[in-house]
C-alpha cells in the first residue's frame, strides 16, 4: 500500500460512497452546533418533518450572543435572546449527546467546550456551522466548518457531500524563540502563503515546531487555518495528544481507551507520504507578528513598518494597501511599535484557553494598563477555562492591572453581543480576524498574540514582547 | 431551492479583492432566525451611510451614492462580478442568502473561499470561476458600458458576452445536476440511507468509543 498522509487516512476512513466525479458521502462523527447558525436548520429538520440521523453526535453550546458580564440581568438584546432560546428549545425537541446552555459552568466558546470535554477525539470528523471548527484538527481530527443547508444536511443523514481536497504540507522547522507563539507561527503561514494560499487544501502542520507546541498551542494554529483560505487544518497525533485526552468526560475509558489509543497512534502521516504542495518556515525566523490591515495577510514581524502602498506594483494590491490604510487610520513607513491602542480584547476561540490566560497574565503581573487604554477585555474561553484560571489567581493579576474579568463566550471576537469598538476605535486583540468592522462598525483590528496583546495594554502601544520586561 | 438552467442579466462589477462575508452581511443581521430577509443589508456598511440594525427600516436609510451596487446603472443586477478569494471568512450561510434575496443569481470571480463557494450551490446561486485575465476583461467591459449583460448557460457551462464571445467554466456533475433541477440534496443523500447504515454499523463495531 502506497504511503498514506494524515488527511488521506481520515478521508478514506469516512467514505460512504463515492460517485463518478469523485463527489463522496462522508460520515460525520461529531456534530458541534451554536445558536446562530443553527436555527434554520432545525427549522427545514421540522420542516421536512425528519429527525436528527443520530443526536447523540451533537455537542452544542450557546456562545456567539451571549453577554460577558451581568449574566443575572440575562439577555437584554431581544433578538440575541431569541437566537439562544431558540437553541435551548431546538435541543430541547430534538435532543443532543450534550448541551452546555448559557450560564452553564460548562457553556463557553463551542472550539474550546468540544476539546475540554473530550467531545473531540482523534480519527474523527468533525463539523459546525463555524469556520473555526479547523480548530479540531489539533487532535488529528478532519475537521472544517459547513454552512447551514449542511448543518441540516448532517443533522438529517450524518452525512456531508464532499470532495477531497488537495493537501498542502506546512512545516515549521527548528525551534521558536522565548516570545514567539503558536498565533505568531499561524500569521507567520498567512502573511507567507496569503488568506487564499490555502484555498482547496486540507493542511497539515509539522516540524519540530510543531511537535514543540502544546496541544492548546496546536489548537491556535489549526484554528487560524481557515484564515490561510484552509478548511481543514490538521497535526499528527503524539504524546500530547494522547495524555490531553485521558480522563475527559467524553473520552473513552478501560478497555475501549486502549483500543483507542492503538489506533489513534496510527494517525500520522506515513513516511515518504506525498503532499500537492509544500511550504517550509524556520522557527528561528519567526518573530512576533501584529497585522496592520484589514486582512489576516496584512501582518509582519512586530519591529516592522507599516507599507507603503507606493512601492506595490500589482495595481489590485496596491488598491487594497491604500484602502486598508485608509481604513486602519494608518501612514506607510509608521513604525508598528509606534501605534497607539484604544482597547484590548483577550479571548476568542482562537486564545482564550487556560494557557493563553496564564501567559497574558504573566506580563501583566504588578503592572497597570496604560492611561490611554479605554478597556481590556479579558474573556475566558469557557466556564472551566474561568474556574481554572480563578483557582490559579489569574482573575485577580488581571484585575489589579486595571483589565476586566468577564464571563466566557465570543465576545468581541465579532461582537455580535455588547462587547464591540466604536467607529475609529484601534484593538490589540487576541482574536482571528482583522477584516472592516469585525468587532464593530469602525473599527479597528490588529490581531496579536496573548503575550503581545497584554504587552500593549500596559504599555499604551505595541512593543516586543521579547524585550519588554 | 430554485433551479438554475439560463441566466441573461445584468452584470454589476465590486472591483476589490478578499470581500469576506463579514462584509457581504454584517454579524447583527446574524440574529435572524429565519432564512430570508437578508437582501436589503447585503454589504450593508458599504452600502449605507449610517449604521444598520435589525428591524431598521431600510428604505429610510441614507445609502452611499459611491458604492457600486447603489449606482443606478446597476439596479437589477443579477452577476456580481468580483475579484480574488471572493467570501473568505466566516461560514455563514446568511451571505449567499443576502446575494440570493438581492437578486443576484450568479458570482463570477478568479477565486472563491471554499466554504462560501461551497454554500452558493445549496442555494441556488451559481458561483462561477474563471481566469484573472478574463475577469479583467468583464471588468473594463461592464464598467465602459451601461447595461451590460452576460449570458451563463449552466447546462452549456458557458459564459458569454454581448459579442459573442463565450467562456467555458467547471462544475462538478453533482452539482450540476442539483442545481439545473432545483434538487434537495437532503433527498438525494436519503436515497443511500442503506448504506449510511451499513457503513455506521462497521464503524460502530470498529471504534465502538464514537458512539456514547
Amino acid at each position: 500500500m502506497t504511503a498514506q498522509t494524515l488527511y488521506d487516512k481520515l478521508w478514506h476512513s469516512h467514505v460512504v460512497r463515492e460517485e463518478a466525479d469523485g463527489t463522496c458521502l462522508l460520515y460525520i462523527d461529531r456534530h458541534l452546533v451554536h445558536e446562530v447558525t443553527s436555527p434554520q436548520a432545525f427549522e427545514g429538520l421540522r420542516i421536512a418533518g425528519r429527525k436528527p440521523w443520530r443526536n447523540h453526535s451533537i455537542v452544542a453550546t450557546a456562545d456567539h450572543n451571549t453577554p460577558t458580564d451581568h449574566w443575572d440581568k440575562g439577555i437584554q438584546d431581544p433578538i440575541s435572546r431569541q437566537q439562544v432560546e431558540t437553541l435551548d428549545a431546538n435541543i430541547k425537541e430534538f435532543g443532543s449527546l450534550a448541551y452546555f446552555p448559557f450560564k452553564d459552568l460548562r457553556q463557553g466558546i463551542v472550539h474550546v467546550v468540544g476539546p475540554e470535554n473530550g467531545a473531540t477525539l482523534p480519527g474523527m470528523t468533525v463539523v459546525c456551522g463555524d469556520s473555526h471548527t479547523s480548530t479540531h484538527g489539533a487532535f488529528a481530527a478532519l475537521a472544517h466548518g459547513i454552512g447551514t443547508s449542511e448543518v441540516e444536511h448532517v443533522m438529517a443523514t450524518q452525512t456531508l457531500v464532499a470532495k477531497k481536497s488537495k493537501s498542502m504540507l506546512v512545516r515549521v522547522d527548528g525551534q521558536l524563540g522565548r516570545g514567539v507563539t503558536a498565533k505568531d507561527v499561524a500569521l507567520a503561514i498567512i502573511g507567507r502563503i496569503g488568506t487564499a494560499g490555502g484555498t482547496g487544501y486540507a493542511i497539515e502542520f509539522g516540524g519540530d515546531a510543531i511537535k514543540s507546541l502544546s496541544i492548546e498551542g496546536r489548537m491556535t494554529l489549526c484554528n487560524m487555518a481557515i484564515e490561510g483560505g484552509a478548511r481543514a487544518g490538521m497535526v499528527a497525533v503524539d504524546d500530547k495528544t494522547i495524555a490531553y485526552l485521558k480522563d475527559r468526560q467524553f473520552s473513552p475509558k478501560g478497555e475501549q481507551w486502549d483500543a483507542a489509543v492503538a489506533y489513534w497512534n496510527t494517525l500520522v502521516s506515513d513516511e515518504g507520504a506525498q503532499f500537492d504542495h509544500t511550504v517550509v518556515l524556520q522557527a528561528a525566523d519567526i518573530a512576533p507578528q501584529v497585522t496592520w490591515g484589514t486582512s489576516p495577510e496584512q501582518v509582519l514581524a512586530v519591529s516592522g513598518k507599516v507599507p507603503d502602498p507606493a512601492a506595490e506594483a500589482d495595481p489590485v494590491k496596491k488598491g487594497s494597501y491604500e484602502r486598508a490604510l485608509q481604513y486602519m487610520g494608518l501612514a506607510a513607513n509608521t513604525p508598528l511599535t509606534d501605534i497607539p491602542v484604544d482597547k484590548v480584547f483577550i479571548g476568542s476561540c482562537t486564545n482564550s484557553r487556560i494557557e493563553d490566560l496564564r501567559a497574558a497574565a504573566g506580563i501583566a503581573k504588578g503592572k497597570k494598563k496604560a492611561a490611554n487604554v479605554k478597556l481590556v477585555l479579558v474573556v475566558p474561553g469557557s466556564g472551566l477555562v474561568k474556574k481554572q484560571a480563578e483557582a490559579e489567581g489569574l482573575d485577580k493579576v488581571f484585575i489589579e492591572a486595571g483589565f476586566e474579568w468577564r464571563e466566557p463566550g465570543c465576545s468581541m471576537c465579532l461582537a455580535m453581543n455588547a462587547d464591540r469598538l466604536e467607529p475609529g476605535e484601534r484593538c490589540a486583540s487576541t482574536s482571528n480576524r482583522n477584516f472592516e468592522g469585525r468587532q464593530g462598525q469602525g473599527g479597528r483590528t490588529h490581531l496579536v498574540s496573548p503575550e503581545m496583546a497584554a504587552a500593549a495594554a500596559i504599555a499604551g502601544h505595541f512593543v516586543d514582547v521579547r524585550t519588554f520586561a | 431551492m430554485k433551479p438554475f438552467t439560463l441566466l441573461q442579466g445584468l452584470v454589476c462589477p465590486l472591483d476589490r479583492a478578499n470581500v469576506d462575508t463579514d462584509a457581504i452581511i454584517p454579524k447583527q443581521f446574524l440574529k435572524s432566525i429565519k432564512r430570508s430577509g437578508f437582501g436589503p443589508n447585503l454589504f450593508d456598511e458599504w452600502r449605507y451611510l449610517d449604521h444598520g440594525e435589525p428591524g431598521m427600516d431600510n428604505s429610510q436609510r441614507q445609502v452611499n451614492p459611491e458604492f457600486v451596487l447603489n449606482f443606478p446603472r446597476y439596479a437589477g443586477a443579477q452577476v456580481l462580478l468580483a475579484r480574488d478569494n471572493f467570501g473568505c471568512g466566516s461560514s455563514r450561510e446568511h451571505a449567499p442568502w443576502a446575494i440570493e434575496d438581492y437578486g443576484f443569481r450568479a458570482v463570477i470571480a478568479p477565486s472563491f473561499a471554499d466554504i462560501f463557494f461551497n454554500n452558493c450551490f445549496k442555494n441556488g446561486v451559481l458561483p462561477i470561476v474563471l481566469d484573472a485575465q478574463i475577469v479583467d476583461q468583464l471588468f473594463k467591459e461592464t464598467e465602459a458600458k451601461e447595461g451590460y449583460q452576460l449570458t451563463i448557460d449552466l447546462a452549456a457551462q458557458t459564459v458569454s458576452t454581448p459579442s459573442g464571445q463565450s467562456f467555458g467554466f467547471d462544475i462538478t456533475a453533482h452539482r450540476k445536476h442539483c442545481l439545473l433541477n432545483g434538487l434537495d440534496e437532503i433527498g438525494l443523500t436519503l436515497q443511500h440511507a442503506d448504506e449510511i447504515r451499513v457503513f455506521e454499523e462497521k464503524r460502530k463495531q470498529q471504534q465502538p468509543w464514537l458512539f456514547v
